[in-house]
C-alpha cells in the first residue's frame, strides 16, 4: 500500500469566532480512496472541505495538498458544492457552467481554446450529459444539475473530487447512477464524499470518517455503534431509525 | 418629433438617450442578474454629493458626481466584504452620507441652485454637447472592460466560491464591476437623474431577461429595449409636455409590466416542470 498521500491534515483546529468548528481533525487522502466523511449538521464537514480547498485558513495545524499549501494546489482540486445553484432564470448554458471548471488554467481575460473545449466535452460525456449542453442550468431538474457541476469539477483534470452533500435531493435512481459514476471516477481520482446520510454512503464508500467537530477515522469501513454514537452523542437508534446494523453491511 | 429634430437640443437629447440605454443596457445585466440593484442605487444616490461640490467649486457637476460615485462604489464594496457589517447597512450609510453632503455643499455654494432639480430626475433636453463627450467616452470605457473581462464577470455573477476556488480573484473583480456601475450612473445622471438611475438599471434588463438566456445576447437586447424605452418617453414627454425622466421611468415600468404579463400568460400554457 505504498500510493501517494494527496492530502494531509494534521492537528488542525478551526474556530468562528470563540465556536470551535474543528478541533484537532487528523486526515490523509491517498489515491484512489473513496472516503466518505458522515457527521449531523453543523458538525463541521463543509468546513473540512473548504480548510482543504483552502478558502477556510485554519487558526492552528497543518494542511498539505500535494505536498503544498492548497492555495498553491487548488487547481488539481474538483469541488462540487452543495446547492450551488439559486437562480433558475439565471442566464447561462450547461455549456458555460462546465467550462467556468478551466478558468484556472486559462488565465485572465485570454479566451477559451480548443483544448478546454474538448475537457468540457469530455467531462460533459463521462457525466451523460452531453445532449443537454446548450440547455439553460436552472431549467435542468436537481439530479440533471448535480451531473453538470460534477462535470465542471471534472473538466480541470483533478486528482483529487470534493462532494458536499452530493445526494441531497436526489431521488433513489438517480442516487444509484452518481455512485455508480463515482465508482468509475475513482480510477483515476480520489474522493471524498461528505454527508448527513449514513445509510446510502456507507453502502458506495470504501472508507468512512466519522466527524463532529473531531474526526473519528479509523480507514476502513466497518465503523462501531461506538464511534457513531461519539459522533452524534445520541443513541446510535436515533440516527439508524432502530436498526444500527443495518446501517453497516452485515457483519 | 422629426420636426423637433432641427433643434440643436433635440438632436443632442437623441445622442444622450442612446449612448444611456447602451450603457445601462450592458451594465444592467449584470445589476439583475448579480442582483447588485440596491449598492447601485446606494452608488447613485451617494454620487450626489459629487453635484453638490460641483456647484460649490464651478465644474461640471457631472464629472464631480463620477468620481463620487466610483469612491462610493468601492468604499460600500470594501466594507461590506471585509467586515462583518450588513450589506444593506452599509448602503444604507453611505447612500444618506452621500446625498447630505450635497445638500451641505450646495448651502455652502453661491446663491440659488437652479437646475439642480435636473440633475436629480434628468433632463434630457438640457444634455450640453461637451457632456455628450464624457458620455461616449464613459460608454466605450464601459464596453471595453466588459469584452475584456466577459467569462470572469459571468463566473463571478453565478457561483463566487466555485469562482474563487479556480482561482479568480473575486474581489478585484466585484469591485470592477462596482465601478462600471458608477461610471454608468454617471451617464445616466443627465438623461433620467440620480433618483430615477435605478430604473434604467433594472428595467430592460429584467425586460430582456425573459427572452433569452444567452448573456451576451441579453445585453444587446437590453440595450435595444432602454433605447426604445428612452426615444418613447422623449417623445411622450415632448407632445405631452411631461418632465422627461419620469416619462422615460413610467414608459419603462409599463413596458415591464406588459412584458411580465405576457411572459406569465405563456408559461401558464406551458408549466415548468420542477426539479424533484
Amino acid at each position: 500500500m505504498a500510493s501517494e498521500e494527496l492530502v494531509s491534515l494534521r492537528d488542525v483546529w478551526v474556530y468562528y469566532g470563540n465556536v470551535a468548528v474543528l478541533e484537532g481533525v487528523n486526515l490523509s487522502i491517498k489515491q484512489h480512496d473513496l472516503l466518505g466523511i458522515i457527521g449531523p449538521n453543523g458538525g463541521g464537514k463543509t468546513t473540512l472541505l473548504k480548510v482543504i480547498l483552502g478558502l477556510v485558513k485554519p487558526s492552528s495545524g497543518e494542511v498539505a495538498v500535494l505536498g503544498s499549501t492548497p492555495q498553491r494546489n487548488r487547481k488539481f482540486i474538483g469541488y462540487v458544492a452543495q446547492n450551488s445553484l439559486v437562480d433558475r432564470d439565471f442566464p447561462m448554458s450547461v455549456w458555460e457552467v462546465v467550462l467556468m471548471g478551466r478558468y484556472g488554467k486559462v488565465g485572465l481575460i485570454k479566451r477559451f481554446s480548443d483544448d478546454d473545449k474538448k475537457a468540457a466535452y469530455k467531462a460533459l460525456e463521462t457525466v451523460e450529459m452531453l445532449d443537454y449542453k446548450d440547455k439553460q442550468i436552472g431549467r435542468l431538474s436537481g439530479g440533471e444539475q448535480q451531473r453538470v457541476f460534477i462535470a465542471r469539477a471534472l473538466v480541470a483534470e483533478p486528482k483529487i473530487l470534493l462532494l458536499d452533500e452530493p445526494t441531497t435531493g436526489v431521488d433513489t435512481r438517480v442516487q444509484t447512477k452518481f455512485y455508480e459514476l463515482l465508482a468509475r471516477l475513482k480510477q483515476s481520482m480520489a474522493i471524498v464524499l461528505v454527508s448527513h446520510d449514513i445509510s446510502a454512503v456507507s453502502i458506495h464508500v470504501d472508507k468512512i470518517a466519522c466527524l463532529n467537530h473531531r474526526l473519528y477515522y479509523h480507514g476502513s469501513k466497518e465503523v462501531g455503534p461506538e464511534i457513531l454514537e461519539a459522533t452524534y452523542r445520541c443513541p446510535v437508534e436515533m440516527i439508524a431509525h432502530g436498526v444500527p446494523h443495518r446501517v453497516l453491511k452485515e457483519h | 418629433m422629426l420636426e423637433a429634430l432641427q433643434y440643436d437640443f433635440m438632436r443632442n437629447a437623441l445622442v444622450a438617450g442612446i449612448l444611456a440605454a447602451t450603457a445601462c443596457g450592458v451594465i444592467g445585466v449584470y445589476v439583475v442578474v448579480k442582483k447588485i440593484a440596491s449598492i447601485s442605487g446606494g452608488i447613485a444616490h451617494a454620487s450626489f454629493g459629487g453635484i453638490g461640490l460641483g456647484f460649490l467649486l464651478g465644474i461640471n457637476p457631472v464629472l464631480v458626481a463620477l468620481f463620487f460615485a466610483l469612491a462610493s462604489a468601492l468604499g460600500m464594496g470594501i466594507v461590506s466584504r471585509r467586515t462583518s457589517l450588513p450589506q444593506d447597512t452599509v448602503i444604507g450609510i453611505f447612500w444618506a452620507v452621500g446625498m447630505a453632503l450635497g445638500v451641505i455643499f450646495i448651502g455652502f455654494g453661491p446663491g440659488y441652485a437652479g437646475n439642480l432639480f435636473s440633475y436629480l430626475f434628468g433632463n434630457i433636453l438640457l444634455v450640453p454637447t461637451s457632456d455628450l463627450a464624457l458620455m461616449l467616452i464613459l460608454d466605450a470605457v464601459i464596453a471595453s472592460v466588459v469584452f475584456l473581462f466577459y467569462k470572469e464577470f459571468l463566473a463571478i455573477s453565478f457561483d463566487e466560491e466555485f469562482s474563487a476556488v479556480v482561482g479568480v480573484p473575486v474581489e478585484s473583480l466585484y469591485l470592477t464591476l462596482l465601478c462600471l456601475v458608477a461610471l454608468t450612473v454617471a451617464v445616466l445622471i443627465r438623461v433620467v437623474g440620480i433618483i430615477l438611475v435605478i430604473a434604467m438599471l433594472t428595467i430592460p434588463a429584467a425586460v430582456a431577461k425573459q427572452f433569452t438566456y444567452n448573456l451576451t445576447k441579453m445585453m444587446l437586447l437590453s440595450s435595444l429595449i432602454g433605447i426604445i424605452i428612452v426615444l418613447c418617453g422623449l417623445w411622450l414627454s415632448y407632445e405631452l409636455d411631461l418632465a422627461s425622466g419620469a416619462t422615460i421611468v413610467i414608459v419603462g415600468g409599463a413596458l415591464f409590466a406588459v412584458s411580465f404579463g405576457l411572459r406569465g400568460l405563456a408559461t401558464r400554457k406551458r408549466p415548468v416542470a420542477q426539479p424533484s
